[in-house]
């Protein structure tokens, strides 16, 4: 727990925004160890590789070619290793209609994607301490819904 | 005969650290060299028989006592949040340093210093998942459960969940409707 790190995998196809999320993680107060994918085939690929190691949170971006964000959630939580994985997914997309069906599907934290850091290590931050909270407090994953 | 011995401690160290896990059969991973990560939380005895196989080679488990309280901590608000009688008539601060021993002041720097959070925060979000369960699964109203609870108002309550998930109550109901009967369609 104390100085315990967190391990946070990304995926976004998007260089800049890798490397903008990157960033923002450093900054945090909390240990994070942060491992990058460039796609959904890489995520996907990577998570499914024999003994990988599973983060405790996974970013993933909504619009991805090759395959997109929702894609991977699906097979995700349809996966019996990776289905109690919590997944942050983030857009842009404000539409109260996108974020609902991302929640249905899935994914436990929606990120309206912030364009300004210091909103996003707010952001970040906020994600991590409770997400924390939801690996160290016994707390039920089926109810974990957080919007930001 | 004699034989002179050279070594490499860490080398030593790490394969017997490997040869025991492996004989316990739990996942791990080595990080660094005196730190195991595993992958799920040891049930009291599997971990008491980890410790003594360890211990058999001179080797100690370090318990954290910060660790030790904040748990302490967590299950004493957790106890509150959960109790049949709604939270106590004296204030939370009072409330923990009491049960605790410790002034309200030192746990709640210990508290932050371990999780990143606030006893505060800690409260609201255990608060919070019990209204998700009376929602759920008690099916309780809002007015049911402001008052069990012991909120001043609904709109309070409602208000304390919005900030806290980013959704309103209805919106969560919602959700975890409809995911339950998308996953009703696929059995």
């Amino acid at each position: 727990m104390q100085n315990e790190t967190i391990f946070v995998l990304l995926a976004d196809d998007d260089e800049d925004d890798r490397i903008f999320f990157s960033d923002a993680f450093e900054e945090l107060k909390m240990k994070t160890v942060v491992k990058t994918v460039n796609d959904g085939v890489e995520l996907m690929e990577y998570l499914l590789s024999p003994g990988a190691r599973l983060p405790h949170v996974l970013f993933l971006d909504i619009n991805m070619p090759r395959k997109g964000g929702l894609e991977c959630l699906r097979e995700i939580r349809a996966n019996k290793d990776l289905k109690d994985l919590s997944v942050a997914m983030y857009s842009t997309s404000s539409s109260e209609k996108d974020i609902e069906e991302t929640f249905v599907q899935g994914a436990n934290i929606y990120i309206n994607k912030p364009s300004d850091f210091g909103e996003l290590k707010r952001v970040l931050s906020e994600v991590l301490s409770i997400n924390w909270q939801y690996h160290t407090s016994g707390l039920n994953r089926d109810n974990f819904l957080l919007r930001l | 005969m004699k034989i002179y011995l050279k070594f490499d401690q860490t080398q030593a160290f790490k394969k017997l650290v490997s040869d025991l896990m492996k004989k316990s059969g739990i996942k791990y991973e080595l990080i660094g060299t005196n730190e195991i990560s595993l992958q799920r939380k040891l049930s009291p005895e599997d971990y008491n028989k980890l410790s003594a196989s360890f211990a058999e080679y001179g080797i100690e488990f370090v318990e954290n006592q910060k660790n030790t309280l904040v748990q302490r901590i967590k299950d004493a608000i957790i106890e509150m949040v959960y109790s049949e009688d709604g939270p106590p008539s004296s204030k939370v601060s009072i409330y923990l340093a009491e049960k605790l021993g410790h002034s309200y002041g030192y746990l709640a720097n210990v508290f932050s210093e371990v999780t990143f959070s606030s006893i505060e925060n800690f409260i609201i979000l255990q608060k919070i998942e019990r209204v998700k369960e009376l929602l759920m699964v008690d099916q309780l109203t809002l007015t049911e459960i402001s008052f069990k609870l012991h909120y001043s108002s609904v709109a309070h309550l409602s208000g304390q969940f919005k900030k806290t998930t980013g959704l309103t109550p209805s919106a969560f109901q919602k959700i975890i409707r409809m995911r339950r009967s998308v996953s009703e369609k696929q059995i």
